[in-house]
């Protein structure tokens, strides 16, 4: 079943693409991330130019967390006041992210500087998390617990100055290390089309030390509203949002998410984690291949 | 002596009517539209070469067809090796590249025309007038100008087909050509060639309008005119669709 995008300016198998939305639907679901880190890559393999591709996954990741936030919400699992200042910090970085992406774009070094940023970041996070969940899984085979880390926030976070009180979360800490770790979120969003949601998490835990009930609430409500920013900033400069990709991305992945979500509830977290981080180290593997692999297109020809 | 001059040049079309052929092309579609469902339009070229008093001389003449979209000023970079990754270095601007370009022919267009007539009549993929404006040497300039037609052609965009056009008893002629799903839209030429002897003895040319339309014609254009208004309805979408999902799910 053949369909036109209107914005790619080519024709796509729609179901493969809404088979694509569903694979990264499932795992969102299944490990409770945006899933924006596959997507993109995904359809840039599939031949969606990467600028657009960029743009409708973060679509695809407002729409995939939506029933995630909800679910949240009921259970009081997001910290509104820790959310709306790391939102500010998200606008404000997908604003920032928009002139970084322009100024790549101009110098040509854009593909690059996506491609080494997604290596990096996916190496660096797949790894840790590989080490943290064979830790767990080790632990859970012997049948003695992991000693849970103490929860304090980073002496640096602490360092700032202004305090205020985030009564959910249960700190008392500096607006700017969640405003700042908002914007440096918002720039990965506008850069890479993903929602941030697994460099957020562990920095919320680890750097500001929140309460392990609303990380990840907060953070999908963070990813939520900035990625609605981020389509916003795209339609508006880029102009390489295709809502027919969107669309199809959609149908699938919110179906995926929910399949996903009662998938997870029957297997062992901590081999849900081990899975994760084999995936995302496997999509970071195939990205640095490419990076020093001989490209099959020497050439790339932007039409001004 | 300048009324002589007028007049002989009032003649000569006449004169070279009586004695050079005249082609009457046609194609089968005047417009293409883009729709939801396009993927791709095969298009048929056909026509007619009427010779001065119907008489079909003995030696055979031949007919190229040539289909061009819209110029388009082109940036081209190219990647190189720097430091262990593939990243682009050197580049290049042509201000007229064709973003389509298929020829088709009665017999390889090397064998017709000399390379000075094909790049008069730009013939053939390796006569194509780019119009270079960097000041990179001419070696560099083929290079990427050979990198241009190679990853045109790899996507369907730039198509040589030789002995593709058929001639019927040397009057009737055919050729299809096919337009890929990738095509830009704009205003397309038709132009065939009728050649004999490496001389072209007759061209005619013939427009192809390629336009979006419907649904689809709407979306690019509220995505560049309403940009706001469109990222808007792009949320409100994901937002309708991920809280659909969610309230379905809950009733299973």
């Amino acid at each position: 079943m053949d369909i036109y995008l209107p914005i790619a300016n080519l024709s796509v198998n729609a179901l493969v693409i809404i088979g694509l939305g569903g694979l990264v639907g499932l795992l969102s679901g299944m490990f409770g991330v945006g899933g924006g880190f596959l997507t993109t890559p995904l359809l840039i393999f599939y031949g969606i130019p990467p600028t657009v591709a960029a743009a409708s996954a973060s679509t695809q990741v407002t729409g995939a967390s939506v029933s995630g936030v909800f679910a949240h919400l009921q259970r009081k699992g997001v910290d509104f006041h820790m959310g709306g200042v790391m939102v500010a910090g998200g606008v404000l970085g997908s604003l920032i992210g928009a002139g970084i992406f322009s100024l790549l774009q101009a110098s040509g070094q854009i593909d690059t500087v996506i491609l080494v940023l997604y290596v990096l970041m996916l190496g660096g996070v797949g790894g840790l998390m590989l080490k943290e969940a064979l830790q767990a899984v080790g632990a859970v085979r012997r049948g003695t617990p992991v000693a849970a880390k103490k929860r304090r926030h980073h002496p640096l976070v602490a360092a700032l100055p202004l305090r205020w009180r985030f009564y959910r979360s249960g700190l008392y800490i500096s607006p700017l290390a969640p405003l700042i770790l908002g914007v440096l979120t918002g720039i990965l969003t506008m850069l890479l089309g993903v929602g941030g949601g697994f460099i957020m998490v562990p920095a919320m835990l680890y750097l500001l030390g929140m309460g392990t009930q609303v990380v990840v609430g907060t953070s999908l409500f963070q990813i939520l509203f900035v990625t609605m920013a981020a389509t916003m900033v795209h339609a508006t400069t880029t102009k390489a949002v295709d809502i027919v990709l969107a669309a199809l991305l959609l149908i699938g992945s919110v179906i995926g998410a929910q399949l996903g979500a009662r998938l997870a509830r029957r297997v062992k977290p901590e081999y849900l984690r081990l899975a994760l981080a084999a995936v995302v180290l496997v999509v970071a593997f195939r990205l640095a291949l490419g990076l020093g692999w001989r490209p099959d297109e020497i050439y790339t020809v932007i039409a001004e | 002596m300048r009324l002589r001059a007028i007049l002989l040049l009032l003649c000569a079309p006449l004169a070279m009517g009586q004695a050079k052929p005249v082609l009457v092309p046609d194609v089968s579609q005047r417009d293409i539209e883009i729709i939801y469902s396009f993927t791709g339009a095969e298009l048929l070229l056909f026509g007619a070469i009427l010779y001065p008093g119907g008489r079909v001389p003995d030696d055979r003449a031949d007919i190229v067809v040539v289909v061009k979209g819209p110029v388009q000023s082109v940036l081209m970079r190219e990647k190189q090796k720097v430091a262990g990754i593939w990243v682009n270095a050197e580049s290049a601007r042509f201000r007229s590249a064709p973003s389509f370009y298929a020829i088709a022919s009665s017999r390889p267009i090397g064998e017709l025309v000399d390379e000075r007539t094909r790049a008069i009549y730009e013939l053939g993929l390796d006569s194509l007038q780019l119009s270079p404006i960097t000041s990179g040497s001419p070696e560099q300039q083929q290079r990427f100008a050979a990198g241009l037609v190679d990853l045109r052609k790899r996507t369907g965009l730039f198509v040589e087909e030789p002995g593709s056009v058929e001639i019927t008893d040397d009057v009737l002629y055919r050729a299809n050509i096919d337009i890929p799903a990738r095509v830009p839209v704009g205003r397309f030429t038709a132009e065939t060639f009728l050649i004999r002897d490496g001389r072209v003895l007759a061209a005619a040319v013939r427009d192809i309008e390629i336009r979006k339309s419907g649904f689809e014609r709407f979306v690019a254009a509220a995505a560049d005119q309403w940009s706001v208004t469109y990222g808007l309805a792009a949320v409100a979408l994901s937002l309708a669709l991920g809280w659909a999902a969610g309230a379905l799910f809950r009733r299973f």
